[in-house]
């Protein structure tokens, strides 16, 4: 197993590398630049002078391909370079951004599987009954729902209207900050759970080894307990591990909604300046989170059913 | 116009006079937002020109000059008087010596210095050096050329000399918390912006990156009696649906409207009474670029601002959350001409324009826009079928806001719309227009007239106000003909805020920056203890 872990760390070095390169290109390619960034406002006056300055302070009158060479050169050293609006080190702007959005997606996944994997197994157990009808067609919407359309909601009737909960900002980190937020954002892995743990419910249901089960007078509870719950539990698991890296990319309109201080946030400010060095941090750390989260997935899945076995 | 200028101003008086019939109340918590998409950058107010940070800047620091909102010009507040040589280069400063900064030392005229010479670092591009290259000698500090700035020259701890590479009003340049005084010494330690200091009336506690900024009240600010509240809060809250649900919650103190919200506020009888209104120094236009065929005859350019309906775009689509523009300089600016007249929407004579230039089928153009809803993609959608009516065609390029200005600045459009900023020194901005500007530097339809030239170059010589002022209205008034952009409107910025906050000042350079030393809250406010 340990071996394993290793070569999956291995292989996210490649891929990390190629995810930064193919940021550096695109942030190459596409108009706009700092410099010009800083006039968005229409009051900032940048003259060519100012321009050429600044493109020199930042490195950015260098050929692409040495500025590409450098940036290699620096990430293999684990260095993210320095903000172009702060002048501070990207660690450190990642640093102060990445335990709330960890609140935030560990909140929201937690939401959704406390609620979609049963609400799931309901609807698996009870096939064409109302609560699998009822929990599919919220599911579907669950999916459908635009987050921000969602998140607005939510503030408004848990706060403006039921006056329960703050509708914005992160106060101490509390938890009536974090309840709105998670929901906005828990939903769609909410529904995408419940969908899959009926499936594969359903699937397992009919399998073999469960009529076996049956047929030599198991319990129906064991049967759940000990056969369906965990084979299915597989398969959840493999979409929680998918969900949660997709969370923490997802976080970035629900973190601007709710004034959220978290790597989403950090992000999006860093696009609409241009902070180039920022967005490739911010990319990387959550490239680099969805391919631990997946490769613990993987090892959790081996544990728990002993079929599986990586070599 | 006349009516809705006369309707803000009593709107704004009648706002100043309740706040001033009130005692001001001590205590409370202050919770402001800054409205506009960005997180603060960082806690040195130096090193962003985003309009976020200099609304904390505004608590926690001081310039040498503020912006008196009542009076709409720069007044002194570091300085307690200043004296101008006869040519009007050199300004002496006796300082304030009961500014102290939140460490309680003494402001001296080191530290002014020291903070103008931190902004001209070569190695930093700080974005107020824009202001302090006009000090004598800075470019060259800038370049590397000179180990000092000549031009700052300190006298005595409390007189402070600054001589300016050109004559110019010293209160239009050290004004925004992009020039902020910070204490020299302190600031040169590592973790000095961990937890800054400054001489504003308010000190720093936290700041929660992408959350909040707190502040608490400077006793010994040198104001007496003031600030009035104990504590400020400043939210960066960009989403402006977000911010609504959060105004009408009660949880924040102030909101920056938007055209739709500014509809449904006023609609409300509750939340009508409290906006304020206030006319920007900002014109939003279209730029046509006169190295673009068509656009090099005047005739063409007059003809596409009589073919735009500008009144039912600003009534419908920007929900009259603006003013008709009647030339580059705003309403809120001292040159604005009053007298002058909008052009009047008029196919028929736009059509008779364009046949005389010689365009009789109207002709196509590549317009660049950013998906801004009160002067981008949607206006140009609008104006489009009103083009259409005189044979322009339109090709919309559309942009994202943090490339159009590089776009602009390097000539490479035919046209663009954009909001600039059109105050509050009449003065600079009619420099915008001079045919010595580079295009990169503001002037960025590469407009020439030698009549404006010399307008521009007498009101810069002249010591008497009344006749620069004269001198640029005719200037303005010579663009305006010569129609170099189609004069949009002047934004018309909207607050909305609690009936208990007090003493909000009708900044029109940007309503959402604010004195917070004049702000309070009454006892009804959710945070009035």
């Amino acid at each position: 197993m340990l071996s394993y872990v290793f070569r999956r760390l291995l292989q996210a070095i490649p891929i990390l590398l190629a995810v930064a390169a193919l940021i550096f290109l695109l942030f190459s390619v596409i108009p706009g630049s700092f410099a010009s960034s800083q006039m968005a406002d229409g009051r900032t006056v940048m003259d060519a002078e100012a321009v050429t300055r600044m493109n020199q302070q930042f490195g950015l009158d260098q050929p692409v391909a040495t500025r590409f060479v450098k940036y290699i050169g620096q990430l293999v050293t684990l260095d993210l370079g320095t903000s172009f609006r702060t002048r501070q080190p990207v660690w450190h702007l990642i640093a102060e951004r990445l335990w709330p959005t960890l609140q935030l997606a560990f909140a929201s996944m937690l939401f959704a599987i406390a609620i979609g994997v049963p609400l799931g197994f309901l609807a698996a157990l009870r096939p064409g009954s109302w609560i699998d009808m009822v929990s599919m067609v919220a599911a579907v919407s669950g999916l459908s729902l635009p987050k921000f359309w969602l998140g607005l909601m939510l503030m408004y009737l848990f706060a403006l209207t039921l006056g329960w909960l703050p509708s914005f900002g992160y106060g101490d980190g509390a938890m009536k900050n974090l309840i709105l937020p998670s929901i906005a954002l828990g939903v769609a892995p909410l529904a995408l759970l419940a969908r899959t743990t009926r499936a594969s419910v359903l699937e397992i249901m009919n399998a073999d080894f469960v009529r076996t089960a049956r047929s030599k007078g198991m319990s129906e509870r064991r049967v759940v307990q000990w056969h369906l719950a965990r084979n299915a539990l597989v398969i959840v698991l493999t979409t929680v591990g998918l969900q949660f890296g997709s969370v923490i990319g997802q976080a970035v309109v629900v973190e601007k909604l709710f004034a959220w201080p978290g790597l989403g946030s950090l992000l999006v400010d860093s696009v609409s300046l241009r902070d180039i060095p920022v967005v490739q941090g911010c990319i990387l750390v959550i490239v680099l989170f969805f391919l631990l989260v997946n490769m613990l997935v993987d090892v959790l899945a081996a544990i728990i059913d002993p079929r599986i076995r990586y070599t | 116009m006349l009516k809705r200028l006369a309707l803000t101003t009593a709107l704004t008086l009648t706002m100043a006079f309740s706040a001033q019939a009130q005692e001001p109340r001590r205590g409370g918590t202050i919770r402001f937002t800054a409205p506009y998409a960005a997180s603060f950058v960082s806690n040195d107010s130096h090193v962003s020109n985003q309009v976020q940070d200099e609304i904390y800047g505004y608590a926690l620091h001081r310039t040498l000059y503020k912006w008196d909102s009542t009076n709409n010009k720069p007044v002194l507040e570091l300085a307690k008087s200043v004296t101008a040589s006869a040519d009007g280069t050199v300004h002496t400063f006796k300082l304030r010596d009961d500014a102290l900064f939140h460490n309680g030392r003494k402001m001296t005229a080191d530290d002014i210095i020291w903070s103008f010479t931190r902004l001209m670092d070569p190695t930093k591009n700080y974005p107020g050096a824009a202001y302090v290259r006009r000090v004598k000698g800075a470019q060259e500090f800038q370049k590397g050329e000179a180990k000092e700035i000549s031009g700052l020259k300190k006298i005595d701890d409390f007189t402070l000399e600054i001589t300016l590479i050109e004559k110019a009003d010293p209160g239009f340049l050290f004004r925004t918390a992009l020039t902020s005084i910070f204490p020299a010494k302190e600031a040169q330690e590592p973790d000095f912006f961990n937890k800054p200091i400054g001489l504003g009336p308010y000190k720093f506690v936290e700041h929660v990156p992408g959350s909040r900024m707190v502040l608490e009240r400077w006793e010994k600010f040198y104001q007496t009696g003031k600030p009035y509240a104990d504590k400020v809060v400043i939210s960066p809250m960009g989403e402006a649906a977000a911010r609504d649900i959060a105004f009408r919650n009660k949880e924040i103190d102030v909101s920056i409207l938007g055209p739709t919200q500014y509809v449904a506020y006023q609609a409300d009888p509750n939340l009508k009474k409290g906006i304020l209104e206030v006319a920007e120094v900002f014109t939003r236009n279209m730029g046509m670029n006169p190295n673009f065929k068509p656009f090099s005859d005047k005739r063409v350019r007059q003809a596409i601002n009589h073919a735009i309906d500008s009144d039912l775009i600003i009534k419908r689509l920007v929900r009259d959350k603006a003013y008709r523009a009647t030339g580059w300089l705003p309403l809120s600016s001292p040159a604005y001409d009053k007298d002058m007249k909008p052009y009047d929407f008029n196919p028929e004579k736009a059509k008779k324009l364009l046949t005389e230039a010689g365009y009789p089928d109207g002709f196509e153009f590549e317009w660049t826009a950013t998906p801004n809803e009160s002067w981008g993609v949607p206006i140009v959608e609008a104006v489009i079928p009103m083009l259409a009516k005189v044979g322009v065609k339109v090709k919309v390029k559309p942009v994202e806001g943090s490339a159009l200005g590089g776009i602009v600045a390097k000539g490479d459009y035919q046209a663009y719309i954009w909001s600039n900023t059109s105050g509050p020194d009449p003065l600079t901005q009619m420099k915008c227009f001079y045919s010595q500007t580079p295009q990169s530097a503001c002037n960025y339809t590469t407009y020439k007239n030698p009549a404006v030239d010399k307008l521009i170059d007498e009101a810069a010589a002249t010591d008497d106000v009344a006749k620069r002022i004269d001198l640029l209205k005719k200037a303005n008034g010579i663009v305006y003909e010569d129609a170099p952009v189609w004069f949009f409107n002047y934004n018309k910025a909207v607050m909305a805020y609690q009936p208990w906050l007090k003493g909000l000042q009708p900044n029109a350079t940007e309503l959402a920056l604010q004195y917070f030393e004049d702000l309070w809250v009454d006892a009804s406010s959710p945070a009035a203890k």
